[in-house]
């Protein structure tokens, strides 16, 4: 199915997705900071609609937006932040770490402005009617081994997550 | 109907990595530096995704590893949050100094 309105779905979502990520960085309660960074994953999943891409669409949706998210918000709600929020929000080297940021953003511009023609004008032709059928033999395929390494590492996660929370060790 | 072109992805990853950095340097509250993480893995993502597009599959492929990465990376640092809490009672990063001389 070719894509309807791609202009006017690209420029809204990508407006969205810089707008509420601007807001998970300036606002004062991270309770406010989490909604943000779910708007912007959700934008985030829309663009990987545009771009074929319909499975990774649905894990950012069920896995970021859905289980990711609940954790932050879960301890959020865990960690008492009421003297936090009265705080002053920002540390002694904010200035300096703006520019870094800044001077980095300008470097990628200036990487991808220099080398924007190395890149295939066609596209790869991916048959989004068979897109999770794909992705499923790719993993099972060609990514057996990061597959398996990749539920270790989630094994291992989990073991230290309980043990970090755990009262007395 | 015109695609959008890949450096149209691009730019956008990179203000989004841009807005994430700037999080991780700036911010004193732990849960907001590990939020803007989350922003820093969502731009490499969308790099991947963009360019799977040329590419073929690899990207997609890709980008669900990374969603698992940023997974086991929530889980472990929300644990740290959370001990590190029970013992300072603060989330602020400039106040982590168990470790300086």
């Amino acid at each position: 199915m070719t894509p309807v309105a791609t202009t006017f779905f690209f420029y809204f979502l990508a407006f969205t997705a810089i707008v509420s990520a601007i807001a998970v960085i300036t606002r004062r309660n991270p309770v406010h900071a989490a909604l943000s960074l779910i708007v912007t994953l959700l934008s985030l999943a829309g663009l990987y609609l545009m771009l074929y891409a319909p499975f990774v669409a649905g894990v950012q949706i069920v896995l970021y937006a859905g289980g990711i998210m609940v954790l932050f918000l879960f301890v959020i709600m865990l960690v008492n932040l009421e003297r936090n929020i009265r705080e002053y929000q920002w540390n002694k080297q904010w200035l300096l770490g703006i520019l870094l940021a800044l001077s980095l953003g300008g470097l990628l511009l200036f990487v991808f402005k220099r080398g924007q023609d190395i890149f295939p004008r066609t596209f790869a032709g991916l048959p989004e009617t068979q897109n999770t059928q794909q992705v499923g033999i790719w993993l099972y395929g060609n990514y057996m081994l990061p597959f398996e390494i990749a539920s270790l590492l989630l094994l291992v996660a989990i073991v230290g997550a309980v043990v970090m929370a755990k009262k007395r060790i | 109907m015109a695609e959008i072109s890949t450096l149209h992805y691009l730019v956008l990853a990179a203000g989004l990595f841009m807005i994430g950095t700037i999080g991780v340097l700036t911010r004193r509250n732990v849960i907001i530096i590990l939020m803007s993480i989350e922003l820093i893995l969502n731009a490499v993502n969308l790099n991947l995704v963009a360019f799977s597009r040329l590419y073929g599959l690899h990207g997609q492929v890709f980008a669900i590893f990374v969603i698992t990465d940023a997974a086991a990376e929530a889980a472990v640092g929300l644990g740290i949050i959370i001990a590190f809490f029970r013992n300072k009672e603060t989330v602020n990063v400039d106040e982590v100094d168990l470790l300086r001389w």
